[in-house]
């Protein structure tokens, strides 16, 4: 029953977070600045991961493909749909739902465990709009463009493996990369990527927002939005895997 | 004027405030005192809207703050400003940047006014020069006195400070309390104090409100407190011999008589009178 109580909480503060904003310049502050953390600050980790996926991806491709009748320039077309399909949005979320989802509920458990958030509320600041919000939209405006970006550098990184360990040339990977390729796949990982991302964000936030007791139970919190994030994110996976494909 | 009506307020079937009704004056420091778990925390927060009180009604200047909807709530919250117990500033924001929150977030003023402002408040409290500083880099007192600024840098009608004094030395105790004190009759607001310490009890309370178990138990100021008879009450506020003998001492000051014939001797501790 208590699971029902946690979902009943987490819809009011979705809904909560819809008000007219007390101040739109404060406001459009905030998100910049979310933006920025969530963005910039996951880049670094964004692309040293899809880089080497792209790259482990294509050294196991043709590690399996020992037959000499499955021309090489394959490699390349698996690498890209498997990048674009599954790596660039499930994995590089997974990674994310641990960078920013921990970052965004030890966020707010600690404003709320040194009464930051109820300073807030008390000044008339509707709280779930000024500090979830933000938060959320942030995710879902940098999220996919992280997305994006771990797509090229995955397939970068195939490229730069195939062509170092002398797999096969640059010219047949590039070649490979335009045959059979199916635009509707790139759409697929966009669907993925913003629904993980409001995943990523808005449950750690609830975690964070709702936590109660000091510095341990914020590490307790950040620790179960983290893991439910991610169950959620696979289940999700699979449900718009089944559902899209 | 803050007035509280028959206020009722339960967690999980155990209730925590059992009926409180309090009249709460403007100009005037109004103490809510009370035994760890007596309540006092949960009736401030029910006073600021942190939680809704079960029953009861609690009046801002005769306007029934628990029957309002939320827009009308945020309007009276833009007159309170409160103190927390832990100061609850912002940690990534500078002093004069936490002073500033509110009034970047209501106001349409410029900077500079913004800035003269905060400077004003700052001097205020006696915090010239903190402005750069980050709350890691302040004293507790320190803090505190950036959290009074922060809370009447919107000159509020009403003002909350919850525990004021807790982790603080007696000197800068006494800082807070007579800053409080001032505030509350330069800016003739409504203030709300929620202590422990006995010697804001007796400094500054204009107005006190006794809880026990959730109810109130006493009501009075800091003359009368001493003249009570409230057996519960001087049990929590004379706890120690100390205190007991401070509220003698304070009784023959104002009566010029000691009361239950004690001898000043006795009351002092003759190991403790000077010798020769």
């Amino acid at each position: 029953m208590k699971i029902f109580g946690e979902i009943g909480r987490f819809i009011l503060m979705i809904k909560g977070m819809f008000s007219k904003p007390e101040n739109w310049k404060m406001y459009w502050k905030e998100l910049m600045h979310q933006c920025s953390e969530i963005g910039f600050g996951s880049l670094g980790i964004v692309a040293i991961i899809s880089f080497f996926i792209g790259a482990v991806s294509t050294i196991q491709t043709a590690y399996q493909l020992v037959t000499p009748l499955i021309p090489l320039s394959t490699i390349a077309q698996i690498v890209r749909d498997t990048v674009i399909l599954e790596f660039a949005p499930t994995l590089v979320c997974i990674v994310l739902a641990g960078v920013v989802g921990s970052k965004i509920a030890s966020e707010l458990g600690n404003m709320r465990v040194s009464e930051q958030i109820d300073a807030l509320e008390i000044m008339g600041i509707n709280t779930k709009a000024y500090l979830v919000m933000p938060k959320i939209v942030a995710s879902l405006i940098m999220i996919p463009l992280l997305v994006i970006l771990a797509m090229v550098l995955g397939i970068i990184g195939g490229r730069v493996a195939g062509s170092m360990a002398g797999i096969l040339p640059g010219t047949t990977f590039d070649k490979g990369l335009l045959q059979d390729f199916v635009p509707y796949n790139v759409f697929f990982a966009m669907a993925k990527a913003y629904t993980f991302s409001f995943i990523i964000s808005s449950i750690p936030a609830y975690f964070g927002y709702y936590v109660k007791g000091g510095a341990l139970e914020i590490g307790q919190s950040s620790t179960r939005a983290v893991v439910v994030s991610c169950i959620l994110l696979l289940f999700a996976d699979y449900v718009l895997s089944a559902l899209l494909l | 004027m803050i007035e509280l009506k028959n206020i009722r307020k339960s967690f999980d079937g155990r209730t925590v405030i059992d009926g409180a009704t309090a009249t709460m004056k403007a100009g005037q420091c109004n103490l809510i005192i009370g035994a760890s778990g007596s309540g006092k925390t949960v009736l401030m927060k029910c006073m600021v809207g942190l939680f809704e009180p079960d029953e009861g009604e609690i009046l801002y200047g005769g306007q029934d703050f628990t029957a309002m909807n939320n827009k009308e709530k945020t309007e009276i919250r833009k007159e309170i400003g409160m103190l927390f117990q832990g100061s609850a500033l912002f940690d990534s924001l500078t002093v004069e940047k936490n002073i500033m929150f509110p009034l970047n977030m209501f106001t349409e003023w410029s900077h500079q006014k913004k800035l003269e402002r905060v400077n004003e408040v700052l001097a205020r409290v006696n915090l010239k020069d903190t402005n750069k500083k980050f709350p890691a880099e302040l004293s507790g007192g320190m803090k505190k006195r950036v959290g009074i600024a922060r809370a009447i840098v919107l000159n509020p009608k009403y003002l909350f400070c919850d525990e004021p004094n807790s982790g603080l030395d007696p000197q800068t105790s006494l800082v807070i309390d007579k800053l409080i004190k001032e505030i509350t009759i330069e800016y003739n607001i409504t203030t709300v104090v929620n202590t422990h310490d006995m010697n804001s009890v007796m400094e500054i309370g204009d107005y006190i409100l006794y809880m026990h178990k959730g109810k109130k138990e006493w009501e009075g100021s800091n003359k009368q407190i001493i003249f009570s008879k409230n057996q519960l009450l001087n049990e929590f506020i004379f706890a120690s011999e100390f205190l007991r003998d401070a509220k003698e001492m304070r009784m023959l000051e104002e009566t010029g008589k000691i009361p239950n014939n004690r001898n000043i001797d006795e009351m002092i501790g003759p190991e403790n009178l000077p010798k020769g």
